[in-house]
């Protein structure tokens, strides 16, 4: 066998694996390219046409409904944010710490929304919501409540495995050396989890902001970003939706990549 | 049942302080198994203790009651006169050096060795950190994370953490345990010595027999939840009490025998027809079968009809099976007419070349270096499983 | 691993500590989960005659899934179609992605799992939408297709009926395919990477060529894998509308789009209900039948 046929035969397999991960970037290179298109020449077909920096100087030009969308979409996953990952570290710290009965039960209720189809939990959520009479209410609530449902899930797991890769000596090792139970958690226990709660944090924004199924059956008269895009399909989506895309990519990766770095980094003083 | 044995003191005489860590009648019984069955135990202060047995055997679990990690189920734990069986961890002035050190990797080793005193509220730690640091020789470490270090320094900074707070009891779980031998040896000379100067009482827990006997002025050979024999290591050694100890330290030689009665000081044993003494002293079994212990180092070897030097209770007609070089001594395995087979250890004083397999020998003891065991017990007791 | 529980005097108010914990998580997802699958089975059984204006009687109204299945059998198939060929895809190219990140990755493995991720931070309708730029009629990947003939291929297997690719059966599973990916390639990573690789070399030593090494080591041990990754990408597949409507056309309507329409638009909350509960039913089934065969019990 010549070198380079053993060489292509070893490398085939990453060769391939790096091909298909560029092929996930191809639409988000595109994203962000038409974030920079003109879109005032033609609507309807979504195509590039011109270079130009006004969507991303000019947010008081974007489309009408559009700047609300995004302030509303800021503010629910903001807030189911917030909820999720108290309410998810909380359970994730019962689930690896503590005993009590009904634990496998809680963990497939804990599965199953991340396993299931959108849509049905979408309709489950308007016939309860309507069958206890706030169909006509539907809105900022609603919404918000969906979302810290769907979230909830993905809190706990991230949690969970954070948490469980910890070695429970240094907690008694704390204890031993005069802290309380209370000083224990907050400067060992804590410390520790945190990466993974900021991780988890991340990633419920990330899916709230993002959620349009579910959001669209639960959102009354609301428009979320996400709802605001697919409405505009119909009509021609403006261009000035890919800058808030192009956005939401760009401090995802930083804020991810520097997790990551701090991460590592104490990865290494925890393999000891 | 509890077994209570005397305490020998092994090194200078010292007047039994106020501060000893008594343990009484401890139980630790868990769903499946006891791990511990009513222990009863003293540790003078300032002593080196040294907590020894196989894996499973209570050890642990009887530290980490101590440490107050955990809850017993019965039983009292006492400092002088203070009874912490059920305080809080951080209630006790007692410290743990951990296993796998349970360094705090977030923190660096000066802020780890702080940890204690800070959480005690003393105010300025600047200058018992430094003090700290140069005991264990680690001052230019003092801003480095744990994992930058190797595994020798963390568990110096493991000690250097736990002695800060002047504990009036340390406790060690097998703090050697993931050491290289060489690094290991060195650790364990560094350890006495600094018991030695700080004149803290130290529980050192270990499975490890060579390491108990090297360091401890007192050990406890435990076994399945229960202390078989306590007292100084030498005479846990040459005066075993149980087959367990006799197997467990070293190794021993136990031929099967009948105890014929009392001579005066001397207890004389039917063996293989024939008769072999024991000092009174060193039997521990008064009539019926009992087991004759000898440990194959104070075994003498001389090929057959040669003269044995200072001659004790010789056996003929033994033959060699099995010779193995160590470097030291030479250990050689001999088949006896009955057909079992002894160890016998000899130092290469370079006296004599190694008896090559097959030769014909006779093998003798002094007397006075042999034991007597209860028959009763099992004679494979305490011999670690490959 | 000693529960903090077992630490200093047992008493019985300790154990209830997780408990508390657990309670707020556990209420939330118990209202707004649980209670919520029999809203919509109740709903699924009322008088279709009823509105959301006029409110609904609660009749029994079996007849609600044989009208939902009669009506929307076509897109119910069509859903089931369309995310099985889309996990099958996304199984085929996620395996490759995921075996070269956890055994040819090197030092480069963490990198390689935050890029699998990246992509999700971004919208999906945006990620979506921009398979319309890729797909359109006169960009190259359709000149592409038409010079090599690759439409006429898929015309043949009836995934596309012209010479667009966009608006096309083809478009929709091709979408599904992308956005789904992750959710393979993760599970099939998670599993991949337990895989000790020294078991690989013994094969070898074997005398197994790589190919038989796959088939008969690697590929068996990471099953777990695979079943979670294809139930966690056909499950939303199948329930997924906003490919069909992007980059589909009216002949690609999933059933998705008919529940959502019906609880909008139309306004018809027993036949949405009754489509719904069918959907859940036909996967939960599927599920079940794929796990037994699979035989890993084990998800969570």
């Amino acid at each position: 066998m010549t070198t380079a046929r053993r060489w292509i035969g070893d490398h085939l397999v990453l060769g391939l694996g790096i091909l298909v991960l560029a092929y996930t970037f191809v639409p988000i290179a595109i994203v962000v390219l038409m974030s920079f298109n003109d879109s005032s020449k033609s609507r309807n077909v979504y195509k590039f046409q011109e270079f130009t920096l006004e969507n991303w100087l000019h947010p008081g030009q974007w489309a009408d409904g559009m700047g609300s969308s995004v302030w509303l979409s800021i503010q629910i996953a903001f807030c189911a944010t917030l909820v999720a990952t108290i309410l998810g570290t909380l359970a994730a710290f019962a689930l690896t710490r503590h005993r009590f009965a009904g634990r496998s039960a809680a963990n497939v209720i804990i599965f199953l929304p991340m396993a299931s189809p959108e849509i049905v939990m979408g309709s489950s959520l308007l016939s309860l919501f309507v069958a206890a009479g706030f169909g006509g209410s539907l809105g900022f609530v609603t919404i918000l409540i969906a979302h810290v449902m769907f979230c909830l899930s993905f809190v706990i797991v991230t949690v969970k495995a954070r948490l469980s890769g910890l070695n429970d000596n240094l907690e008694q090792a704390a204890m031993d050396l005069y802290a309380t139970e209370a000083q224990t958690f907050w400067r060992v226990t804590f410390p520790l989890v945190l990466p993974g709660i900021i991780g988890a944090a991340l990633l419920s924004f990330s899916l709230s902001f993002d959620d349009f199924i579910i959001t669209n059956l639960n959102a009354g008269q609301s428009v979320t970003f996400p709802m605001f895009v697919y409405g505009a399909n119909q009509r021609g989506v403006p261009m000035e939706v890919n800058v808030i895309g192009t956005a939401m990519f760009v401090i995802s990766i930083a804020i991810v990549l520097g997790n990551e770095v701090v991460r590592r980094r104490q990865a290494k003083t925890l393999a000891g | 049942m509890s077994q209570v044995h005397e305490v020998t003191p092994g090194g200078p005489p010292e007047a039994s302080g106020s501060r000893d860590l008594k343990i009484s009648r401890l139980t630790k019984e868990y769903a499946t198994f006891t791990a511990v069955k009513s222990l009863d135990l003293v540790v003078p202060q300032g002593q080196f203790f040294a907590l020894l047995g196989p894996s499973g055997c209570g050890k642990t679990t009887t530290l980490r009651m101590v440490a107050g990690l955990e809850t017993p189920t019965s039983g009292t734990i006492e400092l002088g006169d203070t009874e912490i069986t059920f305080a809080k961890p951080y209630k006790r002035p007692v410290n743990t050096v951990f296993q796998n050190y349970a360094l705090f990797p977030h923190l660096d080793i000066a802020k780890n060795v702080a940890f204690g005193l800070e959480r005690r509220g003393v105010k300025d730690t600047k200058k018992q950190v430094a003090d700290m640091l140069e005991l264990v020789e680690l001052t230019s470490q003092a801003h480095k994370k744990p994992t930058q270090l190797s595994g020798g320094q963390q568990q110096r900074v493991a000690l250097a953490r736990a002695l800060i707070n002047k504990p009036e009891v340390l406790l060690l779980d097998e703090p050697l345990g993931a050491l290289d031998l060489k690094l290991r040896r060195g650790m364990q000379l560094e350890l006495k010595r600094i018991q030695t100067e700080v004149g803290l009482t130290f529980v050192h827990v270990t499975h490890d027999q060579e390491e108990a006997m090297t360091m401890a002025d007192t050990v406890a050979v435990m076994n399945h939840g229960v202390i078989e024999q306590m007292g100084a290591p030498i005479e846990l050694y040459e005066n075993p009490r149980t087959t367990f100890v006799a197997n467990f330290l070293g190794q021993s030689n136990l031929l099967a025998g009948e105890i014929e009665g009392r001579e005066g000081d001397q207890v004389k044993v039917r063996v293989q027809g024939a008769v072999a003494s024991v000092p009174g002293d060193r039997a521990h079994s008064d009539s019926g079968k009992g087991w004759l212990g000898i440990r194959p180092e104070k075994v003498l070897i001389a090929e057959a009809g040669q003269p044995i030097d200072a001659p004790g209770d010789v056996i003929e007609g033994g033959h060699v099976t099995d010779v193995s070089f160590v470097g030291v001594s030479t250990q050689y395995s001999v088949r006896m007419p009955w057909g079992q087979e002894l160890m016998v250890f000899e130092q290469n004083t370079g006296a004599r070349a190694m008896l090559p397999v097959g030769t014909a020998v006779d093998i003798s003891w002094r007397p006075e270096f042999a034991f007597l065991l209860d028959a009763s017990q099992d004679a494979k007791a305490g011999i670690e499983e490959d | 691993m000693a529960a903090l529980d077992d630490v200093v005097a047992p008493k019985a108010k300790r154990k209830l500590t997780g408990y508390w914990l657990i309670l707020p998580g556990a209420v939330w997802l118990l209202i707004f989960f649980v209670v919520p699958f029999y809203s919509l089975v109740a709903s699924s059984l009322f008088d279709p005659k009823g509105s959301p204006l006029t409110g609904y009687d609660m009749t029994f109204h079996f007849q609600n899934f044989w009208d939902a299945i009669d009506k929307y059998k076509g897109q119910i198939w069509r859903s089931l179609w369309y995310a099985g060929v889309a996990t099958l895809l996304c199984l085929v190219v996620g395996y490759v992605l995921a075996y070269a990140i956890a055994f040819k990755a090197g030092r480069w493995k963490n990198l390689m799992l935050v890029l699998v991720i990246a992509p999700f931070f971004t919208s999906f309708l945006l990620r979506t939408l921009s398979w319309q730029l890729i797909l359109s009629d006169d960009g190259w990947v359709t000149s592409l297709a038409r010079s090599t003939h690759f439409i006429d291929l898929l015309q043949v297997v009836g995934l596309v009926d012209g010479d667009r690719l966009l608006a096309t059966q083809f478009a929709v599973i091709a979408g599904l395919t992308y956005n789904f990916l992750p959710f393979m390639v993760l599970p099939l990573y998670a599993s991949l990477e337990k895989v000790d690789p020294r078991l690989i070399e013994a094969a070898g030593d074997l005398y197994a060529s790589p190919m038989r090494g796959f088939f008969k080591v690697t590929f068996p041990l990471s099953l777990p894998g695979v079943v979670a990754g294809t139930l966690l990408t056909f499950i939303p597949a199948a329930g997924d509308y906003v490919n069909a409507t992007l980059l589909g056309n009216t002949n690609t309507r999933m059933v998705g789009n008919s529940i959502q329409s019906l609880f909008t638009s139309q306004g018809d909350y027993a036949a949405a209900g009754a489509l719904s509960v069918i959907l859940m039913v036909i996967i939960v089934a599927a599920v079940m039948l794929y796990v037994r065969t699979a035989g890993t019990e084990d998800l969570v």
